[in-house]
Parts: structure tokens; C-alpha cells; sequence
């Protein structure tokens, strides 16, 4: 199974190198063009982060309607200034509880482009990859999710795994666990007839 | 055993020409061949095929739906281990009813592979003072965890060395199961067993035909029926075949795991590894392949 998905996975790239090798004409590496290698590189390089850290998650979990954020954003002058929200993103204000002592929305949302998150490094993240800056303070957290331990990987145990982002299960904005209404439970013994 | 089959065969034959008067009466034949039906781990393939074959019929015929009956063997290389992560659990017993669905137990008189535990945090696990029968509206409640429990799928099995008839057994990929063809149902195997894993069909199991769960294995949630004893199996028919078992799919905070003990990449090597893991009733030797481990 694990093969199968290697093979799914190499069979784009391989399909595409073929093709170009093909369509420019050249017979190998040494040709000199070094353009065409540069391009199989990067492609290898991302696929190969792709299968290093072989995160296969979900969508990110947003809200409906509001993304692109830059859709209602780009009408707007960014401003830094930290405040409360009242205007817009007020349900988030209310239930905002994460170091709310300590941080703002863009302690992880760009200022500049809204489309993507931020590190504590600048390096902007996109939604999918928004682990990332979970991680940057949940690190064990991270680690353990990163190997199946922490949160719920479906698919197949053996094979193709499908995660979901740390926001799929934790509001990010308000991430402690929210209770639940319990299945019933069990029949009694002596009710059983 | 020579002899036991010898008898059998005698009876066969014997029974041969009392076999042919009954097909011409309109007596049941299918329960005739059924009562002459081997153990599942002494047929052939062929017989497999053909005993597999005729259930497929006889489901369909009952729930209306095409039904797959696997008796896939083994995956090579693979000895199933499960671990669970005790300061994740809520109780919410989703697990329990995906368990009955993704196994077809019966919902009428009620079976359940797994109950959940609530425990005081005080008292930590103890289970003189714990109840399955929370139902507050909604959980985790206060200075309570939750501990459940199903088949431990044990190293060192008591529920299969007291079977008197060898209706159950240890397959090589770790998973206890049971032959409900030749279950007696003498429930021994329920007084061996520790962890009250094991459940008596005492009526006979009623499952909603819109319900039913027509993936099957045929020493997993295959219908049983009166009078015979059931387990979980990990989720045979899906554990076979690549996929996680259904109460780890389920489960709302991912506290439980599952994968092959034998391959030292698996989750489950890690939570070994790395976390802190106890087996219940350690003191009674069974050495369970279930865990209990703390996440955080
Ligand atoms: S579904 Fe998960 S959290 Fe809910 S009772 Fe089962 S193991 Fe515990
Ligand atoms: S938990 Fe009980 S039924 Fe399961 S293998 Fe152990 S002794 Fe047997």
C-alpha cells in the first residue's frame, strides 16, 4: 500500500519530466539546460517536502464566505494598531481566549496580505500549512501530531493516512475542547428482559 | 482428534443416505450441512469458498442487500497493537455505537464490545468505584476520566485455553477470534476473561436490515446467532485490509491508536517508545496488546 502511494504520488513528476525531456528535444542532464533542470529540481524538492512531511490534511475549515480575506480586505487600509474589534470579526472578539492577554489577530495573520499567515520569523504560511505556527509554541504538540499520536489521523494504517489541521478540532481563536452531549448509555443488566 | 474425525466422517456417511431422504422431505438441508460443518481452521479453501458462498446467499436473502463475506487471512508480518490515550478521552461514547454499527451487534437485546469507564480522578483507576452508566449532559465531567474498555486481544489469551471445543483462537496477526459455527456457547471463555470482553447472545441478535453492515468477515461481524459468544476482533474486515479499525475513525479527540507492533516506524511503536503506557490487570499475566497511555 505504501508503495501504491509513493507510485501515485512520483507518477505527475515522472510523466512531466518525460514530457519535457521530450518536447525541448534534450537527451540528458549534462545538455546544459540548465533552466529545465532547475524547474525538475524545484518540482523533486517540493514533492519531496510534500512526502518528507506527508501531511495529506484536510481543507482548512473556514468560515463560509470569508475567504479570500483580501475579497473585503484590499477595500481597507491595513492598520496595525492593536484594538478590539467591533465592527467586523466582533463573534471573534467574544469568544477570542488564546494568551488573549498577549496577542492579537496579527500576532498570526499577515498585516500586509491577509490571504496568509505569518510566522514569528515573517515568513508568511499558507491556510493549509497553519500547523506550522501552531507549532511554534505548541512544539511537543507538533511532534506528536507530526508521528499520529496527537489527533486523529484516518485512512489506512498501513498506508495512506489523511490528517486534520490542529484548527479542525480547535477553535484557533478559542482553542480549548468544547464538552460534549454524551450517546446514551448502556442498558442495565437487570433491565434487560 | 484422528478419532473425533474419524467419527465425524462416520457420521457423514451414515448420515449420507438420511441426507438424501431429508432433501426429498423438505427438511432444512442448510442447517444439516451447517451442523456437519468443520472447524473454520481445519477447512479447505474450497469448503471456505463454498460455506462463504451459501452465508452470502442466505444473508441476502434475509436483509435484502448484497452482502461480501472476507475470510482474508493475515497480512505477513503484522502483529496489531492499540493504544489509547487516557488524558484525551471525554466519555462521549461515540466509539461504543460505531462499534455496533461498523459490527452488527445486536441492538435488541443490547450488545456492546465496548464500555466506557468513568473513574474518579481521585481515586485513579480503580474499578470497584466506576460507573458506565454516566449520563450527565455533557462531558467530560468534572474530576472524572474515562477508561474504556473492549478486548485487550491478549498475548497469553485465558478466554482460549479454557474453550473446551477450540470455537476460539489466537490468529497470527494477534487478533482473538471466534468460530460462531462452532461456539457451544458453554461461555467458559466469559469466566476466563479479566476485562468482561466477551458477550453472550442469550436472545437471538436483532440488527435493522437498513443498518447492517454488509462488508463482513467471516470471524468478525458476520450475524451470530443464538446462543453463541462475541468479541471484538479490531475491526477484522477492515484491519485486514489496510484501514483503521472503526472506533479509532470515530473517535472525536483522537485518543485512540492503532497499527502494527512489528514495524518500528508504526504510531503505536512510538506511543510504546515514548509515552508512559500501562495494561490493565497487569498482575493477571494475559498481557494484553491494548494499551492505556497518557498523551500529555
Ligand atoms: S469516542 Fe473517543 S473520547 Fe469518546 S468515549 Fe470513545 S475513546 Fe473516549
Ligand atoms: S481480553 Fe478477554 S476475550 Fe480478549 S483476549 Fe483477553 S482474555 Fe480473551
Amino acid at each position: 500500500m505504501k508503495d501504491n502511494f509513493y507510485e501515485n504520488i512520483k507518477m505527475p513528476v515522472i510523466l512531466m519530466a518525460l514530457y519535457i525531456v521530450l518536447t525541448s528535444g534534450c537527451k540528458n542532464k549534462e545538455s546544459g539546460n540548465n533552466e529545465i533542470d532547475k524547474v525538475l529540481n524545484e518540482k523533486e524538492e517540493n514533492k519531496k517536502t510534500e512526502i518528507a512531511v506527508e501531511y495529506a490534511v484536510e481543507a482548512p475549515p473556514f468560515s463560509d464566505g470569508t475567504y479570500p480575506c483580501t475579497d473585503c480586505h484590499a477595500n481597507f487600509a491595513p492598520n496595525p494598531v492593536r484594538r478590539k474589534l467591533v465592527d467586523w470579526h466582533d463573534d471573534i472578539s467574544a469568544i477570542f481566549n488564546h494568551d488573549s492577554e498577549n496577542r492579537w489577530c496579527l500576532d498570526c495573520h499577515d498585516l500586509n496580505n491577509r490571504d496568509y499567515l505569518k510566522l514569528a520569523s515573517g515568513k508568511l504560511l499558507d491556510f493549509k500549512e497553519s500547523y506550522k505556527l501552531c507549532g511554534q509554541c505548541h512544539g511537543e504538540k507538533l511532534r506528536d501530531w507530526k508521528v499520529g499520536v496527537h489527533g486523529k489521523r484516518t485512512g489506512e494504517w498501513n498506508g495512506e493516512k489523511e490528517y486534520l489541521l490542529c484548527v479542525h478540532c480547535h477553535n484557533p481563536h478559542s482553542p480549548k475542547f468544547k464538552e460534549l452531549t454524551p450517546e446514551p448509555p448502556p442498558i442495565r443488566q437487570e433491565d434487560i428482559k | 482428534m484422528k478419532n473425533k474425525n474419524s467419527r465425524r466422517s462416520f457420521l457423514k456417511n451414515i448420515s449420507l443416505a438420511t441426507f438424501s431422504a431429508l432433501a426429498l422431505s423438505g427438511c432444512d438441508m442448510e442447517a444439516f450441512d451447517q451442523f456437519f460443518q468443520q472447524n473454520f481452521k481445519t477447512l479447505s479453501k474450497k469448503e471456505k469458498d463454498r460455506i462463504i458462498k451459501n452465508l452470502e446467499i442466505k444473508y441476502k436473502e434475509k436483509y435484502g442487500k448484497e452482502f461480501h463475506v472476507s475470510d482474508k487471512p493475515p497480512i505477513e508480518g503484522t502483529l496489531f497493537g492499540y493504544a489509547l490515550d487516557l488524558s484525551r478521552c471525554i466519555g462521549c461514547r461515540r466509539c461504543v455505537y460505531a462499534c455496533v454499527k461498523e459490527n452488527n451487534q445486536s441492538r435488541e437485546p443490547q450488545i456492546h464490545w465496548i464500555e466506557v469507564l468513568q473513574m474518579e480522578k481521585e481515586k485513579g483507576i480503580d474499578f470497584a468505584h466506576s460507573t458506565a452508566q454516566y449520563n450527565p449532559e455533557k462531558v467530560p465531567e468534572k474530576g472524572h476520566f474515562y477508561l474504556p474498555v473492549q478486548c485487550q486481544q491478549c498475548r497469553n489469551p485465558q478466554c482460549v485455553t479454557v474453550c473446551p471445543v477450540k470455537a476460539t483462537w489466537q490468529e497470527p496477526d494477534g487478533i482473538v477470534v471466534v468460530d460462531y459455527n462452532w461456539c457451544i456457547g458453554c461461555r467458559y471463555c466469559m469466566a476466563a476473561c479479566p476485562y468482561g470482553a466477551r458477550h453472550f447472545n442469550w436472545g437471538e441478535p436483532n440488527v435493522p436490515a437498513e443498518e447492517i453492515n454488509t462488508e463482513m468477515h467471516y470471524l468478525g461481524n458476520r450475524p451470530r446467532k443464538k446462543g453463541v459468544v462475541e468479541k471484538c476482533t479490531f475491526c477484522i474486515q477492515r484491519t485486514r485490509e489496510g484501514k483503521y479499525p472503526s472506533c479509532v475513525e470515530i473517535c472525536p479527540v483522537g485518543a485512540r491508536k492503532f497499527g502494527n507492533l512489528l514495524d518500528p516506524d508504526s504510531e503505536i511503536r512510538y506511543i510504546l517508545e515514548n509515552k508512559r503506557v500501562l495494561v490493565l490487570k497487569q498482575e493477571l499475566n494475559f498481557q494484553p496488546k491494548f494499551y492505556y497511555f497518557f498523551g500529555i
